[in-house]
């Protein structure tokens, strides 16, 4: 392939690296117009996410770069996702006293780096794309810099964060010793016929440290500490775009690199997504802090999406695809609701803040409720057919008691949603709330509203489009 | 005309009217509150009228099922719905008992009434697509969602523990429900279909039905209630305002025995003809035990609750019979157990919205204030004891001679519940209606008000009609339950 047709390939990357360079310049030269830069973030992101959409499809690069129909679908739902937290983190921090135009810079890098882990087709650019976003996540959590907690979020993310890329590392440097390449194809080859144990001594390693940067159990424990403190928005963008992205490398390094070594890393997942299910119904029980809460709930919900995984199989990457891409609405509604949430000045996120919210705001309470029972997986909330297309991949594919023990945990956690709802709805008022922005409380009502019952009709163009992508990866 | 589609979004239109009324209008004034009721009480008597209509035009002579509408949807799932002989009576309660439920709530419900009328017509919507549907994972939504309302309706508009009885309600049922969503989807994976009609036709390896069926069981067990998973049911009802009682007990609890007869019987007869000594035994012990359980409660709600959970012991008894007088017995027992169970906790209503307590030592001698009242009530106690002429006695006679054939101890068993419901049933309505007036409170008690009577009219006229004139049930009923029988029995090679 020529240069120019291997660049065509990376349109998307090239958009978002060029325009977070411009909007970092001008940022830097017009200090005051924070404002302008977020929307110039969006736009990029927009246009990223249209190249994305209609780009060519094709390996560039010496297959350091893959564009297909996974990639496409991914960066979509990446590029989407960043570019709603983008408005909804500037006016958190406007309110805050921040005015800082990198926030949006930040987001439209750390999107570049997610747009290139999707695409990934090699050792090295997958953690060159895991690193760029994961930098750009540590400096996002602590972006909040007067706030004692923020940075104790961003500090530990760091700490924890290079822990987990030195595993990755690690793991990368094995599989390639063993391998003799650092192509997903290269490998792929060698693991044909039964993977030799230094090989998959390596891909255990790079399995953890991906489950590190998913907050799979038990590489959980960062997860409820850093998002107690980083800001809500911020937290948005954490756990939904960021998470996607790391679950879509993982689906596309275990399919096409090691597609010969199914059934030794289905158990690994198998584990990591019941332990994970376990932890994240039980730990959360005990939470008095919604950020907390949800840092457990997201646990819970990325061991679904892994169960989903751990299929092996085109329809459990498809049903993987679509239960991110849903539950993606769910996080970024309800931090949306919390960063829209406040009294005096306060930040609401424990329980008794939420006390008789139903009557204080109304439009917003409902929509935490549709986030909950969503979360939650009743129907016919989003949610709902997120599980529901994982378990069915899960029993398809010879899994029944790890279907049946996810849906077992779900009603462990099912208490934790309903005490949300009912300290909302049965509780006495806690006072009056601050008036809410504009911003996030349309992003939270649109978003309820997707998640019912826009998505009844939606999901008819998402999961073809899902199942397209899953078959990219070439998986039975 | 996609009349089931028209009759299950009916109810929708009156929550957007109320909706507007919320978002344009001034939420607290009486005005409103008064025309958010209004609104309501439309809703539902427009879904009654039409509901009616389907039951006027449905063909009973058709086993399969009628009035279908079919749309594809995304993942080979569909959307599906049409009704038979089982199913279009339900439809037909449901629409006939919410005017009612929601004229009881007129004056009794004073916060949050807006809201109130909101759940209840979204419960109606959700109740009426259950018993349409036609695809088995649009069953489920429609199934499931119905605990939301439900949930709010007790937590917020509950008695004392209301909060506790929410969430036991909520989960208990969802546990049940969540292990029907893995059978489910199970059964969507080996059989390609997720169309109800066809997977009635589809055979299931007897070794994976076995699962299959207990993991219904699960959830219509939990629903219905069977015994010893019934313990939500006192709980939820006693917490529940009145015409959340009457809901549940009314419709909600024969969404159990719905479901044993549109899956487990139909879909796995091999594993219900394994596990139906199992269900006889759950039943006579529903029957006896609850009763006596029934006998000892100082709690008028909760007394009637108890003696909801023995009448259920009748209708899974008679569904797993696997005869087509058990299963009409079955059906005929639900519906009447519908009005009679419903009309009870109306009366339960009566006095609470009056005296505010639901002791039953709190009251006695109600006969010399409340003739009316009294006379009703006789009535609908005489329904659930099974007295003839009443409709309660077609159901249990039924029941009990569809399974004599089958297992004849258990009908035995099941027989001496007829009795003991007269012990606990009389014994109450001696408390609280005869004697004299000892309780200086009772004694400015009023009788029932116009709203009251026309509340309990159409109550009255249907369990005396029904009991006189069972065949207007039967002949709707025939053609599907024989189909359902004569499937099952070839299936069991019998």
């Amino acid at each position: 392939m020529t240069f120019s047709a291997d660049l065509g390939l990376a349109y998307p990357e090239l958009i978002l690296g060029v325009g977070a360079l411009v909007l970092l310049v001008f940022g830097a030269f017009a200090p005051k117009a924070a404002r302008l830069v977020g929307w110039g973030g969006v736009l990029v992101l927009a246009a990223a996410t249209f190249q994305a959409a209609t780009g060519p499809f094709g390996r560039g690069f010496a297959g350091g770069v893959i564009a297909d129909d996974a990639s496409a679908f991914a960066q979509v739902a990446i590029f989407v996702a960043s570019a709603i937290c983008i408005p909804l983190g500037q006016r958190w921090f406007e309110r805050r006293g921040v005015h800082n135009f990198e926030f949006p810079v930040l987001i439209v890098l750390a999107a570049l780096g997610m747009g290139m882990m999707v695409a990934a087709g090699d050792l090295i650019s997958l953690y060159v794309g895991l690193e760029l976003h994961s930098l750009a996540l540590y400096v996002l959590a602590a972006m909040h810099r007067d706030n004692a907690r923020a940075s104790e979020a961003g500090l530990k993310y760091f700490v924890l964060g290079a822990l987990a890329s030195g595993m990755l590392l690690y793991g990368a440097s094995l599989v390639y010793g063993f391998a003799g390449s650092t192509l997903f194809s290269d490998i792929a080859a060698t693991v044909r016929h039964g993977a030799n144990t230094g090989v998959l001594f390596g891909l255990v390693f790079l399995i953890c440290g991906l489950a590190f940067k998913v907050s799979a159990a038990p590489f959980h424990m960062w997860t409820p500490d850093v998002y107690e403190g980083a800001p809500s928005p911020v937290v948005a963008f954490f756990i939904s775009a960021s998470k996607f992205a790391a679950l879509v490398l993982l689906a596309r390094l275990l399919a096409q690199g090691f597609g010969g070594a199914i059934v030794q890393w289905q158990q690994v997942l198998v584990a990591l997504g019941l332990i994970s299910v376990a932890v994240g119904a039980f730990a959360g029980l005990a939470q008095k802090n919604l950020k907390r809460l949800w840092a457990y709930s997201s646990i819970a919900n990325i061991g679904y999406a892994i169960i989903g995984l751990s299929a092996g199989t085109a329809e459990g990457v498809q049903s993987m695809l679509v239960f991110m891409v849903l539950y993606m609405i769910d996080v970024v509604g309800f931090f949306a609701c919390l960063a829209a949430l406040s009294r005096q000045g306060r930040d609401m996120e424990t329980f008794d803040d939420m006390a008789g919210l139903i009557k204080e705001q109304p439009g917003i309470a409902l929509a935490m409720t549709a986030f909950s029972l969503s979360a939650l997986g009743l129907p016919p909330f989003s949610g709902f057919w997120a599980k529901v297309f994982v378990f069915k991949a899960a029993l398809n594919a010879g899994l029944p008691f790890a279907a049946v023990l996810g849906l077992v945990g779900s009603v462990v956690a099912a208490f934790y949603y309903l005490r949300l709802i009912k300290v909302m709805w049965f509780d006495a008022a806690a006072g009056a709330t601050d008036a809410p922005p504009l911003e996030a409380r349309v992003i939270a009502v649109g978003l309820a509203l997707f998640s019912f019952p826009v998505v009844l009709g939606a999901l008819i163009w998402i999961y073809p489009a899902a199942g397209r992508a899953a078959h990219a990866f070439g998986l039975a | 005309m996609p009349i089931l589609s028209l009759i299950t979004y009916a109810p929708l239109l009156g929550v957007v009217g109320i909706l507007a009324l919320r978002l344009f209008g001034k939420p607290q004034d009486p005005k409103t509150v008064e025309a958010s009721k209004w609104i309501a009480l439309v809703a539902t008597l427009a879904t009654l009228a039409l509901s009616v209509l389907l039951v006027v035009q449905f063909d009973p002579n058709e086993a399969g099922f009628q009035f279908v509408e079919e749309a594809a949807w995304f993942a080979g799932f569909s959307y599906r719905m049409g009704v038979d002989g089982i199913s279009v009576l339900f439809v037909l309660l449901t629409a006939f008992l919410m005017p009612i439920c929601i004229a009881a709530s007129w004056k009794s419900i004073e916060k949050r009434v807006l809201e109130y009328m909101i759940a209840f017509l979204l419960l109606e919507t959700l109740i009426i697509g259950v018993f349409c549907a036609l695809d088995i994972v649009l069953f489920y939504i429609f199934f499931e969602f119905g605990l939301i309302p439900m949930f709010l309706i007790i937590g917020i508009w509950g008695g004392q523990r209301r909060v506790y009885a929410a969430f036991k309600f909520f989960l208990y049922t969802l546990l049940g429900s969540v292990l029907m969503l893995a059978a489910i989807l199970a059964m969507i994976g080996i059989s390609h279909t997720s169309s109800i009609p066809e997977l009635m036709t589809y055979h299931f390896d007897p070794a994976v039905q076995r699962w299959l069926w207990l993991a219904f069981f699960a959830s219509f067990a939990v629903k219905l209630p069977m015994w010893p998973v019934h313990t939500w049911l006192p709980d939820a009802h006693v917490e529940a305002p009145t015409a959340g009682s009457v809901i549940l007990a009314g419709i909600l609890l024969k969404l159990g025995g719905y479901g044993f007869m549109r899956f487990s019987l139909p879909m796995f007869p091999q594993a219900s003809q394994f596990f139906t000594p199992l269900i006889f035994a759950l039943s006579v012990i529903a029957v006896v035990y609850t009763s006596l359980v029934a006998f000892r409660q100082v709690d008028f709600k909760k007394l009637i609750a108890y003696s909801s959970v023995a009448h259920m012991g009748f209708v899974t008894m008679g569904i797993f019979s696997g005869n087509a007088v058990g299963e009409q017995g079955a059906i005929f027992q639900m519906l009447s157990h519908g009005v009679i169970s419903g009309a009870l906790f109306l009366c339960v209503g009566v006095v609470y919205d009056r005296m505010h307590t639901r002791e039953i030592a709190f009251y006695g001698g109600l006969v010399t204030r409340m003739p009316l009242y009294a006379a009703t009530f006789m009535l609908f106690t005489m329904g659930n004891v099974g007295l003839p002429g009443t409709s309660g006695f077609v159901g249990e006679i039924l029941t009990m001679t569809g399974t004599y054939g089958v297992s004849t101890w258990t009908a035995i068993v099941a027989a001496t519940g007829v009795i003991l419901s007269a012990v606990y049933a009389l014994t109450l309505y001696r408390r609280v209606v005869f004697g004299t007036i000892t309780n200086v409170k009772l004694s400015t008690i009023g009788d029932l008000d116009w709203r009251e009577v026309a509340i309990f009219a159409p109550l009255i006229a249907a369990t005396l009609v029904l009991g006189v004139q069972p065949g207007l049930v039967m002949n709707l009923t025939q053609a599907s339950v024989d189909h359902l029988v004569s499937a099952y029995q070839a299936a069991i090679g019998g």
